[in-house]
């Protein structure tokens, strides 16, 4: 068992292709049906947009309100790009180029704003995500086709494409943190006063974390456009980025693997209300107001999911039973 | 030889004179004492000098290599590349990060691979984070705490939050250590332990340390040189036991103590 923790690349990579195969045998066997897939695209979409805006709230401790406008750059981008060239090239190509255009703007947005603190680059990202929203609506409508929406946009997105780009940008972001810039980045959020003081630039850091937050939300958009093949300004309102938000709050700030377990969580959640229609906000938001009374720190805390962790657990667990026993 | 000197440095907060026409001058190798009453802008010193605040008037030069910088107006990250390292009055480690983080952190200045590594974890990561961690753990065998080097800073006793604050200010591995009142809320045998510590840090790192204390005995024990602070001027400055005859600064500071004593 140490040793299997021990290997912990090894161990990753066996689950992530279980994973991936599962799903696979699933989908050929009809067993995962069209609807089921697409709430699986949603919780895709949704760990990626989560575990992005983590790095940025959640680990550098910038507040930021603003995803749904990063998402809606990568998502407008795939899909002008995809209807104009409709290959599978077009596609990574167009998702490619979101998730750059994404990021520069998340670089020409952050260098100003990230001087802020707190509610008030709250605000600013908020206001940043409005304006985006509007650009498309009113003043891009000869590419956007404006309030109306973008409709046919080529759906390529099939399991292997998901899985690859949401583990791939999971993966991204965790060895980002896991090195040194990524604890200097944890370092603002704990102390920026004594991080500086110990050598850290520390608007260096947070630029860097708000533009690759971007980049991968709108990897996030691109898959988003190129499987639910209709685009309207509206669905990237402030809403959205609430939305991004309660999963990042829910699942822990600071646990990529908390964001994961909270974005499948909240699908699995939202999909089982949707038998109540009437009181399926009212649930859900009981439940937020529960969770953030009993476990204020969310699901992980700031703690990731790992192999000793289970056993950890696991060896609390069958000690309460021996001694019940 | 100078390794540091500070030329009628001045900062004003609208009306007040926090810090007014202060010159000092610290040699290579130095261990020289700050010291006055309360409010009288000791930290606001040690806050100009590492680029916290900006001084309205004056200059800070750091001669080291054989060249001369102006540190006056450079951001606190700066000023801590060129190595110059403090501590804080009241501790500001990372308290919810492991106390190997805490002194990783401090050596993120000299990381020198880039976001590609970053992301994609390649070679050149793997070995500068094996180099890191192994320089690390060698620093905190120094002060004992490789044992606790998994535990939250937070915590840890309070005397040793005041050494990995230290152990942290050195993994950046300065020329000249600031230390804002190291020995704060210590005990005489703490305090004891903590002199000798400093005495030792600083001739295995080969350091110019500028020290804030309240603590008279660690003061006048290791200090060489002492500079007396009043309202946010020098009032005084020499050895210790020329400060300790000194008219102005028993009247300014010392004379209750002495008195009592």
């Amino acid at each position: 068992m140490d040793k299997l923790i021990k290997n912990t690349g090894i161990n990753k990579l066996i689950a992530l292709i279980v994973t991936f195969v599962i799903v696979q045998v699933l989908i050929s066997t009809n067993i995962i049906n069209d609807y089921i897939f697409s709430t699986l695209v949603t919780i895709c979409i949704n760990i990626i947009l989560a575990a992005s805006l983590n790095l940025i709230t959640g680990f550098t401790g910038q507040f930021s309100l603003g995803h749904a406008g990063f998402m809606s750059i990568g998502a407008y981008t795939c899909a002008i790009i995809t209807l104009r060239y409709s290959t599978v090239w077009g596609f990574v190509g167009g998702l490619v180029a979101g998730a750059v255009f994404a990021a520069m703007v998340g670089f020409l947005v952050g260098l100003p704003t990230l001087r802020l603190k707190g509610d008030y680059l709250a605000i600013a990202t908020l206001g940043m995500a409005e304006i985006i929203k509007i650009l498309f609506r009113n003043v891009l409508d000869d590419l956007t086709n404006g309030a109306a929406g973008l409709r046919g946009i080529p759906q390529f997105i099939n399991w292997a494409w998901l899985f690859l780009f949401t583990a791939g940008s999971v993966l991204l972001i965790s060895n980002f943190i896991n090195s040194s810039h990524g604890r200097a980045c944890i370092s603002i959020r704990e102390d920026e006063i004594a991080s500086e003081a110990m050598g850290v630039n520390s608007t260096k850091y947070k630029v860097t974390a708000f533009v690759t937050g971007a980049f991968f939300a709108g990897i996030a958009g691109a898959i988003y456009a190129s499987y639910f093949y209709y685009l309207k300004p509206d669905y990237f309102a402030f809403k959205k980025s609430i939305d991004i938000l309660v999963i990042v709050v829910l699942g822990g700030m600071g646990s990529i693997s908390g964001s994961v377990i909270a974005a499948i969580l909240l699908a699995l959640i939202s999909t089982y209300l949707q038998a109540f229609p009437e009181l399926n906000m009212v649930i859900n938001g009981a439940l937020f107001v529960i969770i953030m009374i009993f476990r204020p720190q969310g699901i992980m805390g700031s703690k990731e999911l790992s192999l000793s962790l289970i056993k950890k657990w696991t060896g609390q667990f069958g000690r309460k039973n021996g001694g019940a026993a | 030889m100078p390794i540091l000197t500070v030329n009628k440095l001045t900062k004003s907060f609208g009306g007040l004179m926090a810090v007014s026409n202060v010159s000092m001058e610290l040699k290579k190798g130095e261990l020289v004492g700050l010291i006055g009453p309360n409010g009288a802008g000791k930290t606001t010193v040690f806050n100009l000098l590492t680029g916290i605040y900006q001084p309205t008037s004056g200059t800070v030069t750091l001669h080291r290599d054989k060249k001369e910088e102006q540190l006056q107006g450079l951001k606190p990250y700066t000023i801590c590349k060129k190595g110059i390292a403090r501590t804080f009055q009241n501790i500001r480690l990372f308290k919810d990060l492991t106390v190997l983080d805490n002194v990783r952190i401090a050596m993120n200045k000299n990381v020198k691979y880039g976001l590609f590594s970053t992301f994609f974890h390649t070679r050149s990561y793997s070995d500068e984070e094996k180099e890191m961690l192994d320089k690390c753990m060698q620093l905190l065998k120094i002060l004992k705490l490789d044992h606790k080097k998994d535990e939250l800073a937070k915590n840890l006793p309070y005397g040793e939050q005041r050494h990995l604050e230290i152990l942290r200010a050195l993994a950046t591995n300065p020329c000249i250590l600031l230390l804002d009142e190291p020995a704060a809320g210590m005990n005489p045998a703490e305090t004891a332990q903590l002199t000798e510590m400093i005495g030792w840090i600083r001739e295995n790192f080969d350091l110019t340390i500028l020290l804030i204390e309240h603590d008279m005995s660690l003061v006048m024990k290791i200090c060489e040189r002492i500079y007396v602070l009043d309202y946010g001027m020098v009032i005084a400055e020499g050895t210790p036991s020329e400060i300790k005859s000194n008219k102005r600064v028993i009247e300014a500071y010392l004379g209750e103590e002495m008195g009592n004593a």
